[in-house]
């Protein structure tokens, strides 16, 4: 086991995800002890203490973002909880909603209470079969044991929650175009100011938060500021989960205590690199985060402050493993095309940037490239730094960038030879 | 879609006031489950029921991918593409199947049994390659997976 844990705390059975295993494990007993003995504002205090960072993929400490909206201004405000989960390597939200749903629920409804919110929202990733099945089951038992609806517990607290599916849109997980989708639009983001927390959700308000950030308020919660700050480092507290895929002999979600060294995670709790090969290079947290190589990690730990240190960040957990003899010029074509096909289209860089790379990458893994190729990728991915009204364009260029800094020479041979060093190889 | 009015009466009243143009992502999955796509009657009928624009649900239907103007086969197959999952042999899958079916992504088998596709991440990368097999998730696939799973659904 990589480290404490805080989420991943019981054996995963055929009925572990219902509320009655729950309650067994002490759920609920959090939110009964907010309502009992806590005010709005002693939550938010807590979550903002506990140092608790977002777990989306931006690391935005979780307090303040909620502090921002004021409780009881008179105004509706709402509460969604980002599970679009659709950065290339992540399924660790998945985890939660198969297995952990009522503490996803629990979380919540804590926030819900600290930030005065009437209406909550699950935005779900319209893919997802049995994340669904589970979170909306979840949902239906906790209206049926009064955790939701008209006053909660015997409270005067009341709260509803909607499981609202999404039909297939990567930038929809994007806060804002997360918020145009759930108002019945295209899942276009939206130019920040004004901020979401100002005018969100049909200009209202509104907190959206990961799946794992908000199933980390019931932690803290439940077992206090100091139990949560025990576990991590001073710098990033608790834990992350990892979701590990790529050449690892045991991909999976993994939950990792923050301040755990990499190379012994992926050597000794996944099983070391597919078929004993060298390690080439790991994409830290989904494929917009940048690019280490084997040799960058190897004294890194996991850990918010070490991957800033390594000019990379942890993203959104999703870490890909790449052996040895993997062409990085086919890799990369992938991300851009990917990126392409997913930009909504509002930004000029963007909508046309994506685009170019891909088609310069494409060109040089066909065996096509100029010399001039890789000074233009550069060029491309720096216009769109910045730029754009949200971090998709951003993304695309650090994918590039990123593996282009470390990986230069792979592109140069490319071009030069006219085939990829690795024979294009991707297994 | 008007057979599906009362359901869509109970979804409008569990959101808050004012929301009815939240529905039409949801309403729209209703009615492509029902009919298997969605055709311009719904959206005509659709705009009026929520008074909503229509060119409002004809962006919707374009925007997100998983929403079809079209039949599709009997089976639609959606494989992945992306890093992990090439990583782990999808590239060599989506030929093995444009070989088997004699399709090329995005077009249908002459008998109308199964639509092709390629898809981005699905969230499924630790157990890549993966895909959909019309709501269902299938994981963990190689050739003979594959080549089974056809012999299934003929
Ligand atoms: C293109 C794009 C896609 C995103 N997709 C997701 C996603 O699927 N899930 C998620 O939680 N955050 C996603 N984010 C980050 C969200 O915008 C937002 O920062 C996050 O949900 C906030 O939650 P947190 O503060 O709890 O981390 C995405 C961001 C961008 C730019
Ligand atoms: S950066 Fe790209 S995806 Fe984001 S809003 Fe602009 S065009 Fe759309
Ligand atoms: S890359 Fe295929 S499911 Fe994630």
């Amino acid at each position: 086991m990589a480290g404490r844990q805080l989420l991943m705390t019981f054996p995963v059975t055929e009925s572990s995800h219902r509320l009655a295993e729950y309650r067994a494990r002490g759920g609920y007993a959090a939110i009964e002890k907010a309502l009992r003995s806590m005010r709005p504002e002693d939550v938010t205090k807590q979550v903002t203490d506990a140092g608790l960072q977002g777990r989306g993929g931006a690391s935005f400490p979780t307090g303040r973002k909620w502090q921002v909206v004021v409780p009881g201004d008179g105004q509706p405000h709402y509460l969604i909880a980002n599970a679009d989960e659709g950065e290339p390597g992540t399924f660790k939200d998945r985890w939660i909603l198969e297995n952990a749903p009522h503490l996803l629920i629990e979380g919540m409804l804590l926030t819900a209470y600290a930030l005065d919110a009437r209406h909550c929202f699950i935005y779900i990733r319209g893919e997802f079969d049995l994340p669904y099945r589970r979170i909306a089951g979840a949902v239906d038992e906790a209206y049926a044991a009064g955790l939701l609806g008209e006053r909660i517990l015997g409270s005067d607290f009341s709260c509803d929650l909607i499981v609202y599916r999404g039909a297939g849109a990567y930038v929809a997980g994007e806060a804002s175009g997360l918020i145009s989708s759930l108002e019945g639009k295209k899942g276009y983001p939206r130019n920040r100011p004004p901020r979401l927390t100002v005018k969100g959700l049909y200009q209202r308000p509104t907190v959206v938060n990961n799946v794992e950030s908000l199933s980390n308020v019931t932690v803290i919660v439940r077992d206090g500021i100091d139990a949560f700050r025990a576990v991590g480092t001073a710098k990033s507290p608790g834990t992350r989960l990892f979701s590990v895929s790529g050449h690892i002999s045991r991909p999976g979600v993994y939950e990792v205590e923050l301040g755990y060294p990499w190379r012994k995670f992926l050597d000794e709790d996944c099983g070391g690199v597919l078929d004993g090969r060298a390690l080439k290079a790991v994409v830290p947290g989904g494929i917009s985060s940048k690019i280490l190589t084997g040799a960058d990690i190897e004294h890194l730990t996991l850990s918010h402050e070490s991957l800033w240190e390594a000019n990379s960040t942890l993203g959104s957990g999703g870490m890909i493993v790449v052996a040895e003899g993997t062409c990085m010029v086919r890799l990369l074509e992938i991300m851009l095309r990917f990126y392409h096909h997913e930009s909504c289209g509002q930004c000029t860089p963007c909508r046309h940037g994506t685009g170019w790379m891909h088609r310069i990458v494409a060109r040089i893994a066909a065996g096509e490239g100029r010399p001039e190729d890789i000074e233009r990728l550069y060029y491309v991915a720096k216009y769109n730094d910045g730029t754009t009204i949200c971090g998709l364009g951003d993304a695309a260029g650090y994918a590039a960038t990123g593996i282009l800094d470390k990986f230069r020479d792979e592109f140069e041979y490319c071009i030069e030879h006219k085939r990829s060093r690795y024979q294009g190889r991707l297994e | 879609m008007r057979s599906l009015i009362p359901e869509f009466e109970a979804l409008r009243a569990r959101f808050p006031a004012g929301f009815a143009s939240s529905l039409v992502l949801p309403c729209l999955r209703r009615i492509q489950e029902e009919r298997g796509y969605v055709a311009d009657e719904d959206v005509e009928e659709l705009a009026a029921f929520l008074g909503v624009p229509a060119i409002q649900i004809e962006e919707v239907l374009t925007f997100y991918t998983q929403f079809r103007r079209r039949p599709v086969g009997r089976w639609h197959l959606q494989l992945c593409r992306n890093v992990s999952c090439s990583m782990r042999g999808g590239e060599r899958l989506i030929e093995h199947l444009e070989r088997r079916l004699g399709v090329r992504p995005g077009e249908t088998t002459a008998d109308g049994r199964f639509t092709l596709s390629t898809v981005e991440c699905l969230g499924s990368c630790g157990t890549a390659p993966a895909m959909m097999v019309n709501e269902r998730y299938v994981e963990s696939l190689s050739a003979e997976a594959v080549d089974a799973l056809l012999e299934e659904l003929r």
